[in-house]
């Protein structure tokens, strides 16, 4: 443990560098500029990877190559697409809603952008850090529901209006499931924390010490952000095959980009919040008894433990959408309700026995 | 034939008889819809063809019945003089494929059916001048130039009724004002080509759906009028380009009924063999698109993977990948490649391992089901009524494979199982082409090994005339039953050739059986009865 | 200047000429440097990612999927991101006969995709009516509708020449130029001006 680097090393220094030679709120100013840029870089980097990422897996289970012309292994693709998006033609609509119009892919990407600012990233490498962290983190991100709801409302059009109004039935059932299968974690771990929630993890993964309890949480949060993702099986609001494109039909051009980065980021941060709670956030594999392993486990960097956890992580949800036919929306909502949820109750339960008896690990 | 011949003069003693391959009854059209109930009554539940045809003299239509008590056919025909106001009656009531055929014919010849609930045109814009298959029709490109605005949104359609003896022009809705009318098609990527479904919706639910098509109307059967037979093959090709082969096998065979000859048994062997060939690649590609309908995309690239190695054994025989123009009259183009019987050897296991692979992958999957069991139920009566011959309607426990009920061919000699099911829902549609694929193989099995030596093709005329007369024949096509009719005057041209597909059948049941499901529901339903649209269209 | 294609050599291609005449005149104006390296730039992205309209209405549509399946796999190229909205496609496969009645929406379609777009013809029908074009119901070629930049002729075309057509497209692309050039060339009063009848239509009133 101790040999993890902490971060907080770094930009506490950083931060009195600064505050030697300016004003207080100067400083303030410069650090807020520059995670702002940071956050914006990684956010942007992060989904130009995810898509070249998603583009090669389901080549790979398709039987196909994937992208590999572009750029040594086609790692060059989607800074293609990337150029070609930004200087696409946004086209003008007529009878639409303008403001709401533009102002949906706005907010849903801010909506995913300020979910992804509070993931802890490593040891001391975290924008905020409050008691209310996953609260926080849940919250915000169902705000890119009330984005997708705009889009599909403002765009005039009959299919996006119906890919909206699925979004939005299904987005609110599904945050139940999500915050419920949370909050049977967050009684594990007895601190909404984010920093707590990771040092809690560091003798072993919440997934092992919560055994059962935890791997039915972490079952159902995988499916119900599957859900929250808007990816297939759960791809309702933008099924291709019944509404072009659902709710952002009417985008084009940078706009329906933002939806682009969004729907990847979004994954991203469903995964990365499945490694917080069940698989250690930035915590190196522990295993007890095994000193030397462990010590040797901490000197890789962690973020890049968080990282490389919430890629595979997402390799999951992934093989879901390649797999798996489409559910029907009624079929969608009665799993939600009639299955899920049920299951969350119970297991809430379950795991308030094993935390008041102590029979984790 | 006696006893029908006998009903049919009971009704109306004005009826005269001709003998032609099947025994047709002209009726005048005073009398046509109480003769019409007399056939339908005697076991003729199934109307097989409706034809519209310019006979020079008279404007008319030409029917096949099928018996589903004893697969006989019979025929009827009906006329009338008046061209500038034909109108006949409509026996859509008995029979409800001729909802759309009628409507088919009165976009075609101006043909009015009187008491036919919905008489608008079908393929061309509703802003079209003249009927384009009659044999006076002025093709002059400035009276019908590419219109680039489009046309006008009609929700009214005409209804011509007989009251007291006269017939009454009346004006009917097809959508009311306050509908919810969502515009599927043509270009959407669930229609499987450019087919139009005006959806009325009550939240996801379907009220009601007006079919529009016309969307890839290319006039196929007006273009074979100016071409010879062997000319106008590789228009088979070109409709429902997933059973080319059975098509082109379907008018070489008539043309070949007509002329008399006999086919060598080397030719029709091997056409047996690329029939079964492009049936299992078709249902391949069935599965494939199904399942990307369905949201699976996966297993459309596994489909896929198969139905190249077809293409490949296809491609080396008759040199193209899709419109092999391969079937001639009186046998086959080229013969098999050396290689043929090897690689259709090595393809046999691989299938099946396919097959193995795509049940545990799509057809055992929970999501699958729930969105496929009993979901677009059609009953056998529909099935029937409607027409739907060939998968679609075996799944719903219609025997109408046409090589079992009235086989061509050779199929009478082999060995196979008409696939049958009863569960009439769209999983036991999916379930009958899977197993179809199965008994292709076992055909297939039988006769690589049983080629026999000799002639692949016979010798025919230079010049082909047919003689006068007319002649239908029907083929098991991928998709189910298909028919060419021809009437030829002696000519080198045929002078009325009509293709008779079930493809605009299976479009025609759509709004019948996706009332009151789910939106998503008519994916699954149109997916699963698998028209392609070109052939819908013509 | 010089089009490259990954793997390709200048002689594997036809058509030539046509191409070079286009560097000729973009050459003849001359460029600031800092811009054509910006150009350059953003013809790699552009002609590198182009997406497809999920449109086909008849057998060279099949060949399009096929196009797609792990046997041919436009993955490769970047291709594979079919958009069923007009609005998100770069390029449209026109693969398949367009009849009469499908004129209107075709037109519809192609004056529905954002800039810069690109229109493939694919197939005999499309490039002229084919087999069908003595029919009283067939467009007698794409061209006499939309503007088209690549032709590939077959009944339909194999996959191969498929690719041939794209990585021409792909050419044509790279010897474009983003400034100074217009993006949207024509403005919607000039395509109303020209299509008098449309503008008569209800959804453009409204």
């Amino acid at each position: 443990m101790d040999n993890i680097f902490d971060f907080a090393v770094v930009t506490g220094w950083f931060d009195q560098l600064l505050n030697g030679v300016m004003p207080m709120w100067l400083v303030t100013l410069i650090e807020c500029l520059l995670v702002a840029v940071g956050l914006i870089l990684v956010y942007a980097l992060l989904a130009l990877f995810y898509i070249y990422y998603e583009r090669k897996f389901c080549g790979a289970i398709q039987c196909r190559l994937g992208p590999n012309r572009v750029g040594p292994m086609g790692l060059l693709q989607s800074f293609a697409d990337m150029f070609k998006m930004l200087i696409k033609e946004l086209i003008p609509i007529n009878n639409i809603d303008k403001f709401l119009f533009n102002l949906a892919p706005y907010l849903v990407v801010a909506a995913s952008l300020t979910a992804f600012a509070v993931l802890p990233w490593g040891k001391g490498l975290q924008i905020i850090d409050f008691n209310i962290g996953i609260f926080f983190l849940i919250s915000v991100s169902s705000i890119g529901v009330l984005g997708i709801l705009l889009a599909g409302w403002s765009s005039n059009n009959k299919f996006t209006l119906i890919g909206a109004m699925r979004s939005g039935a299904q987005m609110i059932s599904y945050e139940l499931s999500i915050g419920l299968s949370i909050m049977t974690m967050v009684m594990l771990a007895g601190t909404m924390n984010i920093t707590g929630i990771c040092e809690q993890q560091q003798d072993l993964w919440f997934i092992f010490k919560g055994h059962v309890p935890a791997i039915i949480a972490f079952i159902v949060y995988m499916i119900a952000g599957t859900a929250e993702t808007n990816r297939g099986p759960f791809d309702l609001p933008e099924a291709e095959s019944e509404l072009t494109a659902g709710y952002h039909t009417e985008y084009s051009g940078l706009h329906f980009g933002y939806f682009y980065l969004a729907e990847y980021l979004n994954m991203f941060i469903v995964a990365g919040v499945a490694t917080l709670l069940f698989f250690g956030g930035w915590m190196p594999l522990h295993i007890p008894g095994l000193e030397g392993f462990n010590a040797v486990m901490d000197y890789i960097p962690s973020p890049v433990w968080f990282v490389g956890k919430a890629i595979l992580l997402s390799a999951i949800i992934m093989w879901f959408k390649w797999t798996f036919p489409r559910l029907r929306i009624d079929q969608l909502l009665a799993f939600e309700w009639k299955y899920l949820l049920p299951i969350n109750l119970v297991n809430l339960i379950i795991m308030l026995l094993v935390v008041a008896f102590g029979w984790y690990f | 034939m006696a006893d029908i011949k006998d009903i049919i003069l009971g009704v109306c003693p004005q009826v005269t008889f001709e003998d032609n391959e099947v025994l047709t009854a002209v009726v005048p059209d005073a009398d046509w819809h109480a003769v019409a109930a007399a056939i339908h009554n005697a076991g003729y539940r199934w109307l097989t063809a409706l034809i519209g045809e310019d006979f020079g003299d008279a404007l008319g239509c030409v029917y096949y019945f099928t018996s589903t008590v004893d697969n006989s056919k019979i025929s009827a025909k009906v006329t009338t003089t008046d061209r500038e106001n034909p109108m006949i009656h409509s026996v859509s009531d008995l029979w409800k494929d001729a909802l759309l055929e009628e409507r088919e014919v009165f976009d075609f010849f101006g043909i009015k059916f009187i008491n036919h609930p919905d008489m608008r045109r079908l393929y061309l814009r509703n802003d079209w001048v003249g009927y384009p298959l009659r044999k006076d029709y002025d093709e002059n490109p400035e009276i019908n130039p590419v219109r680039l605005f489009h046309e006008a949104i009609d929700d009214t359609t005409t209804v011509y009724e007989e009251k007291d003896g006269k017939v009454v022009e009346r004006k009917a809705d097809v959508f009311t004002a306050d509908e919810y009318v969502v515009n599927i098609g043509p270009q959407h990527p669930a229609t499987h080509g450019v087919l139009r479904f005006r959806t009325s919706l009550d939240g996801e639910e379907i009220k009601k759906i007006d079919l529009v098509c016309g969307y890839i109307h290319r006039g196929i059967e007006k273009l074979s009028e100016k071409l010879t037979y062997p000319q106008s093959t590789h228009f088979f090709d070109r409709m429902d380009y997933f059973s080319a082969l059975p098509n082109e096998h379907c008018l070489c065979a008539c043309v070949e009924k007509a002329l008399g000859i006999e086919v060598p048994r080397r030719a029709q062997v091997i056409r047996v063999l690329v029939d079964e060939l492009s049936r299992i690649a078709s249902h391949l590609l069935f599965f494939g698109t199904y399942c990307m309908d369905l949201g699976a995309t996966t297993a459309l690239f596994y489909g896929l993977r198969e139905r190249e190695t077809i293409l490949d054994i296809l491609e080396e025989t008759c040199g193209a990948r899709m419109s092999f123009n391969y079937d001639v009259v009186g046998g086959v183009r080229e013969d098999l490649h050396p290689n043929f019987v090897k690689r259709v050897k090595d393809f046999i296991p691989q299938m099946r391992k396919g097959l193995k692979e795509y049940h545990t992958l799509v057809s055992g999957n929970v999501i699958f089901r729930n969105r496929l069991v009993g979901v677009g139920m059609l009953t056998k009566d529909d099935a029937i009524s409607y027409g739907v011959a060939g998968p679609s309607g075996r799944a719903s426990g219609w025997h109408c494979d046409v090589r079992k009920v009235n086989p061509y061919s050779i199929y009478s000699e082999l060995d196979f199982d008409e696939v049958i099911m009863e569960g009439c829902d769209s999983f036991d549609r999916y379930m009958v082409r899977m197993k179809e694929i199965e008994q292709s193989l076992k055909i297939i099995e039988q006769l690589i090994d049983n080629i026999p030596e000799g002639d692949f093709v016979a010798k025919v005329p230079k010049i082909i005339k047919l003689p006068v007369g007319h002649w239908y024949q029907e083929v098991e096509a991928c998709r189910g039953a298909f028919g060419v009719y021809i009437d030829s005057r002696g000519e080198k041209t045929p002078y009325r050739m009509k293709v008779n597909g079930t493809c605009l059948r299976l479009a025609g049941i759509v709004d019948h059986i996706t009332r009151g499901e789910k939106i998503a529901d008519l994916i699954t339903i149109g997916g699963s009865l698998d028209y392609v649209v070109p052939e819908i269209d013509r | 200047m010089e089009v490259k294609i990954k793997g390709m050599k200048k002689e594997d291609f036809n058509d030539n000429e046509y191409l070079d005449n286009l560097v000729e005149e973009l050459k003849a104006n001359g460029q600031n440097v800092v811009v054509g390296k910006l150009d350059q730039l953003i013809n790699w992205g552009r002609s590198n990612s182009l997406w497809p309209l999920t449109f086909a209405t008849s057998c060279c549509g099949i060949e399009f999927i096929c196009l797609g399946a792990a046997r041919y796999d436009m993955a490769r190229f970047g291709f594979e991101v079919a958009r069923s909205s007009p609005r998100q496609a770069d390029f449209m496969m026109v693969a398949g006969t367009i009849v009469h009645r499908m004129a209107p929406v075709f037109r519809r379609l192609y004056e529905q995709l954002a800039e810069p777009k690109y229109v493939i013809a694919v197939g005999g029908c499309a490039i002229s009516g084919g087999p069908f074009r003595k029919s009283y119901h067939v467009v007698k070629g794409i061209d006499t509708i939309v503007p088209v930049d690549v032709y590939i002729p077959g009944c339909p075309p194999r996959p191969e020449a498929m690719f041939y057509g794209l990585m021409q497209l792909q050419r044509k692309v790279k010897v474009e130029r983003f400034f100074g050039g217009v993006n949207r060339k024509k403005t919607r009063e000039d395509f109303f001006r020209e299509n008098p009848e449309i503008a008569k239509e209800e959804h453009v009133q409204e």
